[in-house]
């Protein structure tokens, strides 16, 4: 069951642009059609194939609100992460969670919708615990607000965290306000030769001390981690740890953006799939011999492997207590499962909400699971 | 002060049928604690906000999952609305029983299932204390990093469905963003089921669900086990006291902090009548003669915590500051903490009865905010104590009042409505970390447009098809938004403020 939500069709967006999509959006569920909602395509890779007309969040764009010294910044879907970046980084701050690039200019609608982090996830949080708020248009072209400008907001249920990573599924996110937080004064990578399991040893020993280490990469029997903080903290903790330090700071950025953006050669595109595990960060290494690059601590595992093999990852990966994704298809592959299947009562929650949210099924129908 | 009124929005599911649930219990589980009888729950009438009150039909106190399973599949049968209840101390009547309703109280599911050291995590029943969670985990050099006030006596269930702060979340989050994932018993259409909403791992495929039940005030789900994240104890930790000529000079040495780069562990500000109260009190050594005092901590190594001690003592000492002065050691910062954490029972000292409003506004916004409520003291012939968590925004103007005077009483809440909606009207929210509640139904109106109301009870029937988890809270019906905005009074009924216990 669920509960159809009540619209009322005479409020008029605030913005042509906004009236254009909820013309978009009445049109196509009267003709029983569906839509993709497309920013960039930086993603576009992500998830399942789905086809549709496109809804073009790009022209929506600006920064509406920001505020160094409220740590807050709103802006418009269609917003180019490099000009958010580009805005914070002025006034001496970031998003803390790294949102990965892939090569493209994404949009910061882009990245609440997919829901991704980089390298800094496990130190900073991820995407969704920096989402203050959002403007939704729902599958009716209502638009709504849920959450708002402020670090702490609990009146009604948390909709802009739930549907932060919801793939469009559920409806456009037309605005965001995000927490933003002050760029770490000083960055130093230290890198150590050790084995998997001596990596991933270090690596959990090491987050349960007080230590600010915001980013962590093993392949190849060479485990990298990366320092950032007041420089006093920074240096302790490069007495602390050892290793040798990458001397060469652009070499060191060119690591990190190499994974945050998977532009490392590991990810690059081939005829092998790219299969993302997430763990529990003590998950013992996991008996497999395709190629593997770690991150998070241990709680981010890829894999190339052959696609053929998705089903026995999915298996170890919940046997390990976390789950598998098909991240990247290998090229020119079609698939027909990216996730891992919801249990059957998660299934019927999420049937209820796409159907209150988008009743007609307009927006990017099987984008996540083919049953919604 | 002890009324008895009809404020909840929810009518009584159909075929709704209490006697049948209780026979059925009696029956099947003789061993189950059943409470009926007058003395016995009239206790859980209310939670920390005591001003809204209402005896539930019956208290059932479960001692094994199977059990509360077995229960809520009756409750589900039987169409019998069922309120959740920790350690009652929420302030907003989240708690409040149902009048035609059962109260199903987690307070003996309160083990510590595991502590993982090497995880740094711990998987707790939900009536585990939120302090005795720190308690626990301390051999292992970590704690649970959200603190709110009540953390002697809250419970880890009770945070999860409130989303609870503290004075910490700045630096170190709120619930949501220190719980991993929490196993729930969710009441479908069909039964019982059991999902597990997050996950150990840093994510979990599908909808972020877990989001949602933080906060979702019992109405979702029952959460029977959660995994929460431990945080690596700081090695030490100092605070600086700071005071000031002006509210305001205060709120802009705050933003003076923010801007500098600086993320305290906590940052707290209070104002006049806050620290005229709490100073006989607490005897924490605040300068009485200040407009308003900041307590700005750091934590983390002895050589960050010097480094940033000083950074942030040079940006107070150009932010127009009073009084300076930093805790030398650990008894001293406690000193300097204890009369803020004393707060709201030295306010308690010197009024009757306070009500305690929670909403958090933009930080620049602060100095309207105060000057909007101290006219509204003359206006409404009360006084205001504030507290602020300045960090983040979140204010809690105290209104003292007497609720033996009706006059007062009626002046008071209509005093607390005009704090709530100033706070929607400046860009912010009519409750921080409170919660709604049954308390600020009304306002609810004010913040959310009938069509976004709509949603959440579209997300709350998206989990409870038949909705009978504490019906009647958080979302208000139509009819109370209409009748609130043509009287502007959201209390219907003539209920009583908090009194003097509450503290948080």
């Amino acid at each position: 069951m669920s509960l159809a939500i009540q619209t009322v069709s005479t409020v008029q967006p605030d913005s042509p642009i906004l009236q254009r999509w909820q013309d978009q959006i009445r049109t196509a569920r009267a003709e029983e059609k569906t839509l993709v909602i497309t920013g960039a395509g930086s993603k576009s890779f992500y998830g399942l194939p789905i086809e549709g007309e496109a809804l073009d969040t790009r022209d929506y764009r600006g920064i509406i609100d920001y505020e160094p010294t409220e740590l807050v910044m709103t802006a418009r879907c269609g917003t180019p992460l490099s000009e958010i970046e580009a805005t914070l980084a002025a006034s001496g701050q970031m998003l803390a969670f790294e949102p990965p690039r892939f090569g493209g200019t994404p949009t910061i609608g882009g990245v609440v919708a997919a829901g991704l982090s980089g390298p800094r996830r496990m130190a900073a949080g991820a995407v969704r615990d920096f989402v203050l708020g959002v403007r939704l248009m729902t599958g009716t072209g209502d638009l709504m607000r849920f959450g708002g400008q402020v670090m702490k907001n609990v009146a009604g249920y948390d909709v802009s965290r739930m549907l932060t990573g919801s793939l469009g599924c559920f409806g456009v996110v037309a605005e965001v306000s995000l927490k933003v937080v002050p760029t770490l004064h000083q960055e130093t990578t230290l890198q150590f030769d050790v084995t998997e399991r001596e990596a991933l040893a270090n690596l959990n020993r090491w987050a349960g001390q007080p230590l600010p280490i915001s980013g962590s990469l093993w392949l190849d029997g060479k485990l990298s981690v990366r320092l950032s903080g007041a420089e006093p903290a920074v240096a302790a903790a490069r007495r602390k740890l050892g290793g040798e330090a990458l001397v060469d700071n652009s070499v060191a950025e060119a690591l990190w953006a190499g994974v945050r953006d998977q532009s490392h050669s590991f990810f690059a595109e081939d005829s092998s799939a790219l299969i993302r595990l997430s763990l529990p960060d003590t998950s013992a290494p996991i008996p497999r011999s395709e190629q593997q690059l770690i991150e998070w601590g241990g709680a981010q595992r890829w894999y190339r492997a052959d696609v053929s093999q998705l089903q026995q990852f999915c298996d170890l990966a919940t046997n390990a207590g976390g789950h598998a994704t098909l991240f990247r298809a290998p090229k020119g592959h079609r698939t027909s499962k990216a996730f891992t299947p919801l249990s059957k009562p998660l299934l019927r929650i999420h049937r209820a909400l796409k159907q209150s949210f988008d009743p007609a099924g307009v927006f990017n129908r099987g984008r996540m699971y083919p049953e919604f | 002060m002890s009324v008895h009124c009809d404020h909840q929005d929810e009518v009584v599911p159909r075929q709704s049928n209490y006697a049948g649930l209780i026979a059925e219990l009696r029956r099947n589980l003789p061993i189950l604690s059943i409470l009926d009888q007058m003395e016995d729950v009239k206790p859980y009438e209310c939670d920390g906000l005591s001003a809204y009150r209402q005896v539930p039909r019956a208290v059932i106190l479960p001692r094994t999952e199977s059990d509360l399973k077995r229960v809520l599949e009756a409750c589900r049968q039987h169409r019998v609305p069922v309120v959740v209840r920790g350690a009652g101390t929420g302030l907003s009547g989240g708690a409040m029983p149902h009048a035609e309703g059962v109260v199903v109280s987690l307070a003996r599911f309160m083990q510590i299932l595991e502590i993982d050291p090497q995880a740094r995590t711990a998987r707790v029943q939900p009536g585990v204390r939120n302090l005795a969670l720190s308690e626990a985990a301390a051999p292992h050099n970590l704690y649970y990093a959200p603190d709110p006030s009540s953390q002697i006596a809250c419970t880890l269930g009770g945070n999860v469905a409130e989303n609870s702060g503290g004075v910490h979340c700045l630096k170190y989050g709120l619930t949501v963003h220190n719980v991993l994932s929490a196993r729930a018993l969710v009441l479908s259409e069909d039964g019982i089921d059991e999902v597990t909403f997050g996950s150990a791992s840093p994510d979990a495929p599908g909808l972020d669900l877990l989001a949602a039940l933080n906060g979702s005030e019992g109405m979702l789900a029952v959460v029977t086990e959660i995994l929460v994240k431990l945080t690596p104890k700081p090695e030490i930790a100092q605070v600086v006291m700071a005071s000031f000529d002006s509210v305001v000079t205060a709120a802009d040495a705050v933003a003076a902090i923010i801007a500098a780069g600086i993320i305290p562990a906590g940052l707290e500000m209070m104002d006049k009548q806050a620290i005229a109260a709490v100073e006989p009190f607490a005897r924490a050594g605040y300068d009485t003669d200040a407009a308003a005092i900041l307590l700005c901590e750091s934590d983390g190594t002895s050589e960050e915590v010097a480094h940033e001690i000083a950074r942030i003592t040079e940006v107070l000492r150009n932010a127009g500051v009073r009084q300076i002065r930093t805790s030398q050691n650990e008894a001293e910062r406690l000193l300097f903490w204890a009369g803020r954490k004393a707060a709201f029972p030295a306010v308690g000292r010197i009024t009757p009865d306070y009500l305690c409003m929670d909403g958090t506004i933009p930080r620049k916004r602060l100095g309207e905010m105060l000057g909007a409520i101290s006219e509204m003291e003359k206006k409404y012939s009360l006084r205001c104590a504030n507290v602020f968590h300045a960090g983040d925004g979140n204010l809690h103007p105290l209104i003292m009042f007497d609720a033996n005077d009706p006059d007062e009483t009626t002046r008071a809440l209509a005093f607390g409505a005009e704090i709530l909606e100033l706070s929607v009207a400046l860009g912010g929210t009519i409750t921080g970390e409170h919660g709604v509640g049954i308390e600020k139904l009304a306002q609810m109106c004010v913040q959310f447009s009938p069509e976004e109301l709509s949603a959440f009870s579209a997300v709350k029937y998206a989990f409870d098809p038949q909705g009978l988890l504490n019906p009647g809270k958080v979302i208000p019906t139509a009819a109370r938004c209409r009748e609130y905005k043509q009287t502007g009074t959201g209390h219907r009924h003539d209920c009583h403020a908090h009194n003097h216990e509450v503290t948080a």
